[in-house]
């Protein structure tokens, strides 16, 4: 009776992962089905390094080079806004405030850090944008710099976060042996602690950069939408997640427009996936450590 | 000597500027949001339907679809991910599957919302034939909520300590009963916060459901699986882009944000406080 | 205690609507045209205050969209601003589709430039130089030093594909124009920029921009039933075959005359 019991219990937990496994493979290979046949009209390199895209027209071009230049610029821009804010507020949380401060300021950061991104695309439209507008005489608001502050601020929680773990990790005898060496308390967190602490902040910093990759309603609200290489960072841009949203409903399924808007996804896909794994390098090294 | 005592005087506050910043950047972003938003918020605005093209009444519509998608998707996510946790934690054979399936996991984690869309699209509302409905956008953000899951539940089970399982072994129970008996209920305020967090995430996702689920008005509530519904973040979207009329929509959409954020926050603060006292409470 | 029922009775509304089984009856979907939305929206409040039995979903995203839809079979009337292209009717009658058209009102794709733009007339084809890029200056069609701000729809839009073949003849929209995603973005847009031009649909048009005539003439009730505005247009629900059931009542209370009366409380031209 026993061995019947256990055997059923591995069959429903075995069923069940192969279920969920099935599930998370079948996205993967559904992705590829709808997009690869796109490549038998278009070259890979006419794909990525094309300028034009007019899916519609009567002579279609697909051409999504504007969207990775949107993409590359809205990301870089987020993360030289939210690289120094996370990493100094993580820095901040961890070695200079008092341990009271601590433990309000951690669960906070915790708790922005699950702020739907559509609020904040809300805000940036808003608020942010006529604001950016207003102070420097520009044609838009709805521009590369705004919809960088947006998602830069949205990454901040994130950063700080985990950084702060990683800073906390660090083993409290090899700063206490710093400082009883005479160091500085500065000289101790950035010759000591951040060394330390490196996989970690490097692997938050990439968590990051994924999430502004990825991130959809913030940069269809305030990115602004021209499919153009930006001269200037108060130009506007499309992204390719914005890409995505704006002109998904808008596809008959198994056209040549929609092919295309799966074959960004695969871009994405590869983009969002080379990402992780070198984030999962760093991480796992860290948890050999 | 003194330099250096300049460079960590410098280093302290600069350390304390970039946090100053961040705090109020964001407490600019909070303050913002909640004193626009709160305005509008009344009971009539929670609980009566948009009236005069979306110029007055209130989102009870919306309300009531981002409970049911996300009761429906969490409650196919639960089952689910805490089975496929177990599996991969205790039964998980050979080795080389394992790290398969763990590198697909952590893959689609990471994976951008919208791509989910793109596939909730292509098979449940069209290959599926199930329309956009209530339940092709709660599968489409259960598959979203999965892999975040069975992380947390991986999580969950890891930290319930070996000597559990070899004591349960050890006093003659079998697999099964340890894991059913002893490490699950171990486990289960971590699994719970897990749930938390998953709540959180599904209530806010706009992009997997633009496609899937959401429309912009509808005066009914959500009476059935097939039923278009309105949602939460949709709703704030869907004003600020298609609305007709900005002056009157855009305290609306703020008052939806408000709404949405309380959720959000309500739900994510709980999963803090739940951690907090397991681990003030955890003796082992 | 009061406050309390107050509270609880909606929740529990919610908790009680709500059935696994339920196949829910005379609900009719709309998909489509940001054009058509207002009209949509402020018909289907009426009809569904005369009907209460009756649920209408209505959906925006562009006329591309609508059209997408209903090629999907995912929509009962699909919205649009422009007449569904040859194509597209037969990729729809491919998939066992069969549209049929409701016009349900009137419009002019209306030209708008900022308040402050002392322009007052427009020729279609210096719109189709500044939205190609051959005019890039103001001071070209005789106005103040300032660069044109080209605003434009995004491809799924119908009052983009309309606008594109009444103006640009198939030629394409320059890449730095901003591709907006609705008749609103645009307005806003347009409002707040001092060297921009757009255009929108008439419903849309308010005292925050300045609308200018095109070829001389600006368009009114008249100027479009007559034709003679140039970029005027119909705006049509689509259905896959005659429409029956609520769908039909729902179709002819909008061409009715209290469903024209909302037409142009809306700000648009009504068909009668």
């Amino acid at each position: 009776m026993h061995k019947y019991k256990e055997k059923a219990f591995t069959a429903i937990t075995y069923t069940a992962s192969l279920f969920t496994i099935m599930v998370l493979f079948a996205l993967i290979y559904g992705l590829f089905r709808e997009g690869l046949p796109l490549f038998n009209k278009v070259s890979l390199t006419e794909f990525i390094f094309g300028i034009g895209w007019y899916p519609t027209n009567a002579e279609p071009e697909f051409g999504a080079w504007t969207f990775i230049i949107g993409s590359f610029c809205v990301t870089i821009g987020a993360l030289i806004i939210g690289i120094p804010l996370g990493l100094g507020s993580a820095i901040f949380i961890s070695e200079i405030a008092g341990n009271r401060l601590k433990e309000i300021v951690k669960p906070v950061i915790e708790l922005l850090a699950g702020i739907p991104s559509v609020v904040y695309g809300l805000f940036g439209m808003s608020t942010i944008a006529p604001l950016i507008r207003n102070w420097l005489n520009l044609d838009t608001g709805l521009n590369i710099f705004t919809a960088s502050v947006i998602l830069g601020l949205m990454i901040v929680p994130i950063i700080a976060s985990m950084s702060e773990d990683a800073l906390t990790n660090v083993p409290k005898s090899i700063r206490e042996a710093a400082l009883a060496l005479g160091s500085t308390k500065m000289e101790c967190i950035f010759r000591v602690i951040i060394p330390a602490a490196q996989r970690g902040i490097i692997g938050s910093i990439l968590l990051g950069l994924g999430r502004a990759i990825g991130e959809t309603m913030v940069v269809l609200m305030v990115a602004g939408g021209s499919a153009q290489i930006p001269k200037s960072i108060f130009d506007s841009v499309r992204p390719l997640t914005s890409t995505i949203a704006a002109e998904m409903g808008e596809t008959v399924i198994g056209g040549l427009h929609y092919q295309s808007l799966y074959a960004l996804a695969i871009l994405l896909f590869v983009l969002t996936f080379a990402i992780n794994l070198i984030t999962e390098f760093f991480i796992a090294k860290r948890d050999k450590k | 000597m003194k330099n250096r005592k300049v460079l960590n005087f410098c280093g302290n506050g600069f350390l304390s500027l970039l946090a100053g910043i961040t705090i109020l950047a964001i407490s600019i972003f909070l303050v913002r949001i909640f004193s626009l938003g709160s305005k509008v918020l009344s009971r009539e605005f929670l609980f009566t339907a948009p009236r005069n093209c979306m110029q007055e009444g209130g989102i009870f519509p919306a309300l009531a679809g981002t409970f049911w998608l996300t009761v429906i998707s969490i409650s196919i996510v639960i089952p689910l991910g805490i089975l496929t946790a177990i599996f991969l934690t205790n039964y998980g054979k050979p080795k080389w599957l394992l790290n398969v399936v763990q590198i697909a996991i952590d893959t689609l984690a990471g994976t951008p919302s919208i791509i989910f869309g793109l596939f909730g699209m292509a098979v449940f509302v069209n290959l599926l034939a199930m329309n956009v409905s209530l339940i092709s956008g709660a599968l489409t953000l259960a598959i979203l909520a999965l892999p975040l899951f069975i992380n947390s539940c991986i999580e969950a089970i890891k930290s319930v300590p070996f000597d559990f399982y070899e004591a349960s072994l050890a006093l003659g129970a079998t697999k099964r009963q340890t894991i059913t008996k002893i490490v699950l209920p171990t486990a289960l305020p971590n699994i719970l916060t897990g749930i938390i967090v998953c709540i959180g995430r599904v209530a806010g996702e706009t992009a997997p459901i633009m496609f899937t689920a959401a429309t912009f008005y509808t005066r009914h509530l959500p009476e059935g699986l097939k039923d278009e519904v309105m949602a939460l973040p949709y709703h704030i979207y869907a004003l600020m882009t298609e609305g007709t009329h900005p002056e009157t929509q855009v305290p609306i959409a703020y008052g939806t944000a408000v709404v949405l954020l309380l959720l959000v926050l309500g739900v994510s603060a709980a999963a803090v406080v739940i951690r907090s006292s397991i681990r003030r409470k955890r003796k082992w | 205690m009061t406050t309390k029922i107050h509270f609880v009775t909606p929740l529990l509304m919610m908790l009680f609507a709500f059935n696994l089984n339920a196949v829910t009856k005379n609900q009719i979907t709309c998909t489509g045209s940001t054009t058509v939305l207002p009209i949509a929206q402020a018909t289907a409040e009426a009809f569904m205050n005369s009907h209460p039995d009756i649920n209408i979903s209505i959906r925006g995203g562009g006329s591309g969209v609508g059209v997408a839809a209903l090629q999907n079979g995912t929509t009962d009337i699909c919205n649009s601003s422009r007449p569904l292209k040859s194509k597209e009717i037969s990729a729809a009658k491919a998939k066992g589709i069969n549209p049929v058209a409701y016009t349900i009102a009137n419009d002019a794709i209306s030209i708008i430039v900022h308040q402050g733009n002392p322009l007052k007339d427009i020729s279609i084809q210096q719109i189709k130089d500044i939205y190609t890029g051959k005019i890039k200056n103001w001071k070209v069609l005789g106005g103040p030093n300032l660069p044109i701000v080209v605003i434009s729809r995004d491809v799924s839009s119908g009052t983009y594909e309309v606008f594109n073949e009444k103006v640009l003849a198939g030629a394409k929209v320059e890449g730095s124009a901003q591709l907006l995603a609705s008749n609103n973005a645009v307005l806003s847009a347009v409002s707040n920029t001092p060297g921009a031009i757009g255009y929108v649909g008439l419903g849309y048009v308010n005292e925050s921009v300045k609308l200018i005539s095109v070829n001389k003439i600006i368009p009114s009730e008249t100027t479009v039933k007559n034709g003679s505005y140039m970029l005027s247009r119909k705006l049509y629900m689509y259905t896959n075959g005659k429409a029956k059931g609520e769908v039909a009542n729902y179709l002819g209370f909008i061409q009715s005359e209290r469903g024209q009366q909302i037409v142009q409380e809306q700000g648009f031209i009504n068909i009668r």
